[in-house]
């Protein structure tokens, strides 16, 4: 019985889980070895490593990859810069704070949906208040169509992501500001310490635990979310917002070629490992540390 | 001297976040009272000269936006009562046993949470076609709760490891089984907790996309897809889409607000998502 007994409470959860996710995972992993679209059944079939070898020589593949990079690094710096800079002010002593604590993490509970339109509207090439307010405060010169042109899209995408994303930042990292023992700025301040000597020799070290682990789960969520660049440009112009999961939704979903989107997530998958093995080896030390 | 500089580096920079974090919404309600002729023939205002109702009205009357609120209501409790139900013994079983594999079963509830949504998407629309669920609540509950699952079974077994053990071990000296220890004891002792993880479960899925866009068409129809719906639908009437993301982002909000400490305790202890 008591051997038995851990096994049986886990096992609704594992039956579920591997019917609905880990079935489907080889499902897709074998679809990616396949020539596989909807509309030519008469083609289906398997084509080995083809698929693979093929995205090499797709342009909107390397497109994808590229934006990809592009993204995930722009995306995790915004969050992070403004995440910080919240988590410092909100960790000083000032009426209200737990009230903007709470309003500030109004548009991390924001559905994307929501957020893409949102920001799709104020960045209207005609009637956003964003061109509006850069044009009357006379840092713009006319009104720019910033989800229109290829080289404003991505980047203006990536602020409406950090809209979305900063609270989680600011969030963690105010956790860990708040767990610094106060003696230490105690001592630091009468050995007369900086204010930046203090920063960079007490605050940053004694955060930088919290601040890889965030760093790291930000990332991993950040690469997989294709909903807003979806719904404020759709990719475009052109391939100049296409990343790696919008990709695979794309050829899914319009193009019901279901081996190269198969193809496309594997290999999304394999560029995420590297991030959640360090994820997960981090979970397993702080587990170990806490036993 | 104090003063100016607590206003510099504390008031100024606060008031500039909060205006960021909170400017969208105050834009789009502003943009959700203007009436239709007033945007689009006297170009951009900060406050409209004669404030509507308009664009909510039409979204109640004219458009079946009351039914999607409806689907995304059942579709989210759904997934709660799924997620929560699914998770509850596997949470307490991580929590109290110690047993071989424990640690390998536990982290692969942290890794499911990583997979990419793409690699999930094909195969679920698939399966739900051969069986004949797709655009149904249960295509829906089904593919949230690959994710609901590894959620809340981590969350919980954090709130879980917070109750001492004793407290079980006492109900089971009074003669408890170990699930009547569960249900009757620990369960209500971790009720904050649940509800927490269950609200935030709730939240998920009332603002999910991805999935509800492939696995549900015309029968079920979620406020995200109901939103994007419009954007082709009505050529982009943007008062009326705001309008829609204001009523719809309320209740989550609301809802947050109840579960904020809680739910942060929570993540901070043991992050599993982003």
């Amino acid at each position: 019985m008591t051997t038995a007994a851990p096994y049986t409470f886990l096992s609704p959860a594992l039956i579920v889980t591997l019917l609905i996710v880990f079935i489907p995972i080889v499902y897709t992993i074998s679809l990616s070895f396949m020539n596989y679209v909807i509309w030519k059944p008469n083609e289906i079939g398997f084509i080995g490593l083809r698929n693979y070898i093929d995205a090499w020589a797709d342009e909107v593949f390397r497109i994808s990859l590229g934006n990809t990079f592009v993204w995930i690094i722009g995306v995790i710096a915004l969050q992070l810069a403004l995440g910080f800079v919240a988590a410092l002010i909100l960790n000083q002593r000032f009426p209200f704070r737990g009230v903007a604590r709470a309003l500030i993490l109004i548009p991390w509970v924001t559905p994307s949906v929501i957020t893409a339109l949102m920001w799709r509207w104020m960045y209207d090439g005609n009637m956003g208040v964003i061109n509006d307010l850069l044009v009357r405060s006379g840092m713009l010169e006319r009104y720019v169509p910033w989800l229109a042109q290829s080289t404003t899209a991505l980047p203006a995408i990536m602020v409406a992501l950090m809209w979305q994303g900063f609270p989680f930042f600011a969030v963690m990292i105010l956790a860990g500001l708040q767990a610094i023992p106060t003696e230490l700025y105690e001592v630091a301040d009468v050995d007369g310490a900086g204010i930046f000597q203090k920063f960079f020799r007490i605050t940053l070290p004694m955060i930088s635990p919290i601040l890889f682990t965030t760093i790291l789960l930000r990332t991993i969520w950040v690469a997989n979310s294709l909903d807003i660049i979806f719904i404020m440009t759709g990719g475009g112009p052109g391939y100049s917002s296409y990343t790696l999961p919008l990709y695979s939704y794309i050829k899914a979903y319009r193009g019901l070629d279901f081996g190269f989107a198969g193809t496309i997530a594997v290999y999304l998958t394999i560029l995420l490992i590297t991030v959640v093995t360090l994820y997960v080896i981090r979970v397993v030390r702080t587990e170990d540390r806490l036993r | 001297m104090k003063l100016i500089y607590r206003l510099l580096f504390v008031f100024l920079p606060l008031a500039l976040i909060l205006l960021f974090a909170l400017g969208p919404y105050i834009w789009g309600f502003v943009s959700s009272i203007t009436p239709e002729g007033e945007m689009y023939v006297e170009g951009l205002r900060y406050f409209p000269r004669n404030p509507t109702g308009e664009n909510y009205a039409r979204l109640f009357v004219k458009i079946d936006f009351v039914d999607n609120l409806a689907d995304s209501f059942l579709v989210a409790t759904f997934s709660m009562l799924f997620g929560l139900a699914f998770s509850v013994t596997a949470s307490y079983s991580f929590s109290r046993f110690r047993f071989r594999g424990r640690r390998f079963l536990l982290l692969q509830f942290l890794v499911i949470n990583m997979f990419p949504v793409v690699l999930l998407l094909i195969p679920l629309f698939v399966i739900f076609s051969r069986l004949g669920i797709m655009d149904t609540y249960l295509s829906l509950v089904l593919a949230y709760a690959t994710f609901t699952i590894p959620f809340s079974t981590w969350m919980m077994t954090s709130f879980f490891n917070a109750i001492p053990y004793q407290l079980d071990e006492s109900a089971m000296i009074d003669g408890c089984s170990r699930f009547g220890a569960l249900v009757r004891v620990v369960f209500p002792v971790a009720m904050p907790g649940i509800a927490a993880t269950g609200i935030y479960i709730f939240i998920t899925a009332w603002n999910e996309f991805v999935f509800a866009s492939v696995l549900t068409s015309r029968d079920v129809r979620t406020i995200p897809i109901a939103l994007q719906n419009m954007v082709g639908q009505y050529q982009i009437a943007w008062g009326l889409l705001t309008a829609g993301g204001v009523v719809s982002a309320i209740p989550v909000i609301v809802l947050f607000f109840f579960i904020q400490k809680q739910l942060i305790a929570g993540m901070t202890a043991g992050a599993v998502k982003g």
